[in-house]
């Protein structure tokens, strides 16, 4: 029983929400865009937002990588309150703890694929040369693309892209990342392979996973599913287990 | 802050034609600003020279109250001997001047014995005058010797031609002195002198003991003292200098004996030579405006046309002050890249001017051959101007940048 508690106190979730209520205001109106939703990440976790467009995915994802905040509810992120932090903070919480894949890639186009997975060293954690160039010829490699390092991102593939993306977010070594739509830019045998990477990633270096998608066949990739309607929490899913909601 | 101005440098060169164009806006705007500064600073410069070294000297002291009279030439407001020798004694221990020259003026009639007209004269020492107004000789322009003996007069070049002087001509020259008395002398026409705007650019010139006769002086008295100085940069300076040291001497009313003028109080070209500092002012504005304009336009365009950009940095946390100086930084380089070429392109343009050697009149003086110069100084403020206006232009759609919430900014279309 001891130790049972004893665990109960020191695990630390990724992300845990309580009663999260997101509106908006369009002209004078009052859109909820999710509704009391409550859930827990574990670390390592490989997890899915899924749902029709509209259903509080995207919105959800913005709130945990604290691009917005909540109108009501509690939420956690990598074990910090993120309710009360101001602009600044947020920044750095983000850069020191985030990653982002962005459904449109959203690389620097000015700058090589290299450079590109070099920003957030560089700008973020300034991190020194050696250490820098060793993060990222590992990820290079882990994503296939050390070939293509010097390559400005308007002439490599969609694919190639994403993969440079996840580079990005992973060289920081983030505790969580997100990803908004990974593949909707992608085709299927793309969007396998960029998710296989996400997943050769999160294998390597234990790194949370938490991406939307509303296509069907990728979502089987998930481990752990969770299921928006109308931004309501419907289901959750864990892959071999059983199917709450 | 060295992968900001990487960054910064390739995103400028993203759009190259853009670029490109502001700069040479930029460019364009130095370059005319450089062409006028050095055309009218040289034209100033030299017309500065012609009055302070061919008549007027770099400043001038008078006894007091004599500068309100000077159209009378009041021989009554002559400096006595004793009062000149005090100022000379003042003059001869001030290491910044290069060399003085004390003056008679009065007023008196010139006449061919065959006409007869009213004439202006300095009296004057021709060595000290002429290592004062070292310019004088050059306005000789008729006169094998270029300098006055007793006896001898240089006469203006408007009364030779009207009134048919030749060299060699007896003349005679009638005054009155203080007394009332009225004298006249004979002298040779020595020289013809040719006109310079501005005071005095009509005044004949006698040796000061021919003047001192004709005025029946026995003693000298002078009028004023024309002063040279080594380096005319320190001008302001010991003008103060020397208006201080004289301020000490009072006069048995305890009132100030001497009173001491630059040439800029002496002569209405100081006006002119306002109104050109004035055009370049407003010239410089308009460097101001464009580079402001330009660079705004063309950063408010780069803020518009990234914003998803701005979006993802912020988002991967890039905080607000990176994203600002990034924004800066495409401005000031905009500036900078515009500023070394302006500079490049107005000192070649500068050169050709002045290879060409182009001429310009000034008042009579025809032929004066145009020096174009840029003082390193004006270059280096005009650069700094700019350079400055770069950073105020980038500022505001930098900010706006720094600003953008990241969410709404990764959403933008």
């Amino acid at each position: 029983m001891g130790l049972v508690v004893a665990e109960n106190i020191t695990k630390i979730y990724s992300v845990v929400a309580t009663k999260v209520s997101k509106d908006y205001k369009v002209g004078e109106i009052a859109i909820r865009a999710l509704n009391e939703v409550s859930f827990e990440i574990e670390p390592a976790s490989f997890v899915s937002f899924v749902g029709p467009s509209g259903s509080g995915k995207t919105t959800l994802l913005n709130l945990i990588g604290c691009l917005d905040k909540p109108t009501e509810g509690k939420l956690e992120v990598a074990g910090t309150d993120v309710l009360h932090l101001d602009r600044k903070q947020s920044a750095s919480f983000r850069g020191n703890n985030l990653g982002f894949i962005f459904q449109d890639f959203n690389l620097l186009p000015v700058l090589t694929v290299f450079e590109n997975i070099e920003y957030p060293l560089l700008m973020v954690q300034k991190i020194p040369g050696v250490e820098r160039k060793k993060r990222i010829m590992a990820l290079l490699e882990a994503v296939g693309m050390t070939d293509q390092r010097d390559k400005y991102p308007d002439q490599i593939s969609g694919g190639q892209k994403q993969r440079v993306a996840i580079a990005r977010a992973l060289v920081t070594n983030p505790k969580l990342v997100l990803a908004d739509e990974p593949t909707a830019n992608l085709d299927h045998k793309t969007a396998f392979l960029v998710l296989e990477s996400m997943k050769k990633m999160r294998n390597e270096f234990r790194t949370t996973f938490v991406f939307s998608t509303h296509d069907q066949k990728i979502v089987g990739e998930a481990e752990i599913i969770y299921s928006l309607e109308d931004g309501e929490l419907v289901g959750k899913q864990v892959k071999g287990g059983q199917k709450n909601g | 802050m060295g992968n900001l101005f990487k960054i910064a440098i390739r995103n400028l060169l993203r759009y190259k034609r853009r670029t490109l164009l502001t700069a040479s806006l930029v460019t364009l705007g130095i370059v005319f600003v450089l062409l006028f500064v050095s055309v009218t600073g040289s034209f100033k410069s030299m017309m500065i020279g012609q009055m302070t070294d061919s008549m007027l000297g770099h400043l001038q002291v008078h006894r007091k109250g004599y500068l309100a009279s000077i159209d009378n030439l009041p021989l009554n407001l002559n400096m006595k001997m004793q009062t000149y020798k005090k100022l000379e004694g003042i003059l001869n221990q001030q290491p910044e001047i290069e060399a003085y020259s004390p003056r008679i003026k009065f007023g008196g009639m010139f006449s061919t014995f065959v006409e007869t007209t009213n004439i202006r004269l300095n009296g004057v020492y021709p060595d000290r005058e002429l290592k004062t107004v070292p310019l004088l000789p050059s306005r000789v322009t008729n006169g094998t010797e270029k300098t006055l003996e007793k006896g001898e007069i240089w006469i203006p070049e408007l009364m030779a031609k009207s009134m048919k002087v030749n060299m060699g001509d007896t003349v005679v020259i009638i005054a009155t002195n203080q007394d009332g008395s009225v004298n006249g002398k004979q002298f040779k026409v020595a020289g013809v002198l040719e006109s310079v705007t501005g005071p005095g650019g009509r005044d004949g010139y006698v040796h000061i003991e021919d003047a001192m006769e004709v005025l029946r002086m026995e003693e000298m008295e002078v009028s004023e003292v024309a002063i040279r100085l080594k380096d005319f940069g320190r001008l302001y300076a010991f003008t103060e200098k020397l208006d201080g040291l004289l301020s000490g001497e009072l006069n048995k009313q305890g009132k100030p004996v001497f009173e001491v003028h630059n040439w800029e109080k002496l002569s209405p070209f100081y006006n002119i030579a306002q109104m050109i500092d004035i055009m370049a002012l407003f010239i410089k504005f308009m460097l101001i405006a464009v580079v402001l304009v330009s660079i705004m336009n063309v950063m408010i365009m780069a803020v518009y046309e990234r914003v998803r950009e701005i979006g993802t940095i912020a988002a991967i946390g890039t905080l607000p002050g990176k994203i600002l100086s990034l924004f800066i930084l495409e401005g000031l380089s905009l500036g900078v890249l515009g500023v070394v070429a302006g500079n490049i392109l107005g000192f070649i343009i500068i050169a050709i001017l002045n290879l060409s050697k182009m001429t310009f009149s000034f008042g009579r003086q025809t032929g004066l051959i145009l020096s174009a110069r840029v003082a390193p100084m004006d270059m280096l403020v005009i650069s700094l101007i700019v350079i400055l206006i770069s950073v105020i232009a980038s500022l505001q759609p930098a900010l706006k940048a720094s600003r953008m919430e990241p969410i709404k900014a990764l959403r933008h279309v």
